[in-house]
């Protein structure tokens, strides 16, 4: 494979979020408008909108979850940037990875000096058999969902796979679910910004003060074995190993590294962007991995000139627990197969050697699908510029990582970030 | 049924008939299933369609006990769960289907590896009714 360079560079200089969690009232284009705000307050010299010349907005089913289409055109109309060129990418949950990626290429190719890229999906107006049902095309619906693959299943097939192989229990999925809620619940952002503790508390209460049977769980792992509070979804997979549906938008605003002294003084660079395709689940070799995250990643390493162990802390793309078992191999974090015994150690931890969705995740901060990889960029910069606050990794942050991938790893796109 | 037609209604003909049939491409050998009409390994579009090994083996599954509407429909649900998963025929490829004959209530009890044959069901309403490829554990 030829190793690809950026013919210029690119930079970050403000991005923000809008919280994540349902909205009842709120439109996609309201939270978008927040998104956009926020990254405006973030950018430490000041931006002029005026001054931004295309747009890449990352969404993947307005149309089935909003009953709207050409979303990007609306999102430049409602922050004033009508008429720049507004562009719509549809990659399932990569949608932003990917729309990231379009704007890096916009200004790389000089094109443009100034992006704004963004991210937005409004879930919760529909009931949930109906968003399964939505998330759903994502997957194969000639050939995979007519037969009985749902999201969930999907990931808990790789799960079943992955433990055949390698001797996982289902407690190694729970353990990632644990630890992202210990992460979301500093994370004000956070849909279910509550630790696992805090959820059994809170439980307990409502059983109080309903007057019926207080629960007893011994521990968290009691409480996440208990098929009423935490019910099997497609086994191996429970409610605690899947990621919520959300309402949520993010944005981030991409300079050409030249131009980066006019809008901050600590820019975080993209030095590294990689981007796969694969088949269908059935037509894989190796059911343990997604192959197109491990190409990427591969992509991404080569450009930036760095290798895993230069990492310093990550956002992977833990729809369900497995899947961030399987992105810290495939990013090789860990060798195939290490990934659950290391989240189990502790490893991917705020505090360990491999902080792993400190932000919570998609499991705790939220997953409004089309948001999320723009979501974790966001995440990725405030860690790296000291601004995570309670949940702030400690030491020099110098390189993180992006992992965001569609459907069962149909898509994934991988960044890396780096700050000079 | 035109033969030269590799289409998915003409995969869905053939299921009807109780036939799991892919399709091979004559220049390179590879076999697909479900069928398609252009080769993904050497791009010609020189396909036949071929008769498949109706045995094959568990390689991931679940027990989905929150279905999409379409198995709700044909009554599943949280008491009542199912088992899909891929199975790879035996030297042949692999497929996505629900695997009938299995503890999906107790999934733990299911074996990656497990030997199973195709069958076919039936689902959906009277004009909608179509049949699905479906493997079967405990006969093979």
């Amino acid at each position: 494979m030829t190793v690809r360079k950026l013919n210029r560079g690119v930079a970050i200089v403000g991005a923000g979020m809008s919280n994540f969690g349902a909205f009842p009232g709120k439109t996609s284009r309201d939270l978008f408008v927040d998104a956009f705000q926020r990254m405006r307050a973030s950018v430490d010299k000041g931006l002029d909108p005026n001054d931004i010349e295309a747009l890449y907005i990352g969404n993947f089913s307005s149309d089935v979850f909003e009953n709207q289409g050409h979303t990007a055109a609306i999102m430049a109309d409602w922050t004033g940037l009508t008429p720049r060129p507004a562009t719509r990418v549809e990659d399932a949950c990569a949608s932003s990875g990917v729309a990231l990626r379009d704007g890096i290429l916009g200004i790389a190719s000089g094109m443009y000096d100034i992006v704004l890229v963004g991210g937005i999906e409004k879930m919760t107006n529909l009931p949930t058999e109906r968003v399964t049902d939505t998330l759903a095309i994502a997957g194969d619906m000639l050939y995979e969902i007519p037969v009985g693959f749902t999201f969930p299943g999907f990931y808990a097939a790789l799960a079943t796979a992955y433990m055949n192989s390698y001797g996982a229990t289902p407690e190694t999925f729970m353990k990632v679910g644990l630890k992202n809620h210990e992460n979301g619940g500093l994370n004000p952002l956070a849909q279910y910004g509550s630790t696992i503790a805090q959820v059994m508390e809170n439980k307990k209460k409502r059983a109080e003060a309903k007057g019926r049977p207080i629960p007893t769980w011994e521990d968290e792992m009691a409480f996440l074995h208990d098929d009423r509070a935490n019910p099997i979804i497609a086994w191996p997979m429970r409610l605690y190993d899947c990621s919520p549906i959300s309402d949520g938008a993010a944005a981030i605003l991409l300079v050409a590294e030249e131009l980066a002294g006019s809008f901050t003084d600590e820019a975080i660079t993209i030095t590294g962007t990689g981007q796969a395709s694969d088949r269908a689940m059935h037509d894989r070799n190796d059911l343990t991995s997604l192959s197109a995250a491990r190409l990427a990643s591969q992509q991404a390493y080569e450009m930036a000139g760095v290798n895993a162990d230069d990492v310093k802390l990550a956002e992977v793309h833990d729809c369900f627990t497995i899947a961030e078992v399987i992105a810290t191999e495939d990013l090789d974090f860990f060798p195939a197969g290490a990934g659950g015994k290391a989240a189990e150690e502790g490893r991917t931890a705020r505090d360990g050697d491999k902080p792993i969705n400190t932000s919570g995740g998609l499991k705790s901060k939220g997953h409004p699908v089309g948001a999320s990889g723009a979501g974790q960029v966001v995440e990725i910069w405030k860690q790296m510029r000291g601004l995570a606050g309670e949940r702030q990794v400690a030491g020099t942050l110098d390189i993180g990582l992006t992992h965001n991938v569609g459907a069962a790893g149909q898509t994934c796109v991988v960044h890396i970030f780096e700050r000079k | 049924m035109t033969d030269a037609v590799f289409t998915e209604s003409a995969y869905a003909a053939r299921l009807s008939e109780h036939k799991l049939m892919g399709t091979r491409c004559q220049s390179c050998g590879a076999v697909y299933l479900p069928p398609r009409p252009m080769c993904g390994a050497c791009h010609g579009d020189n396909m036949e369609w071929v008769d498949l090994p109706t045995g094959g083996t568990i390689q991931a599954f679940t027990s989905v006990f929150i279905g999409p509407t379409a198995m709700i429909n044909a009554g599943y649900d949280r008491k009542n769960p199912y088992c899909v998963g891929i199975v790879k025929l035996d030297e042949g490829p692999a497929i996505s289907a629900q695997i009938l004959g299995l503890d999906p209530s107790n999934p733990e009890s299911i074996k990656i590896g497990t030997p199973v044959k195709a069958t076919f069901v039936e689902r959906g309403d009277d004009d909608n009714q179509r049949t699905y490829l479906a493997f079967q554990a405990g006969e093979a």
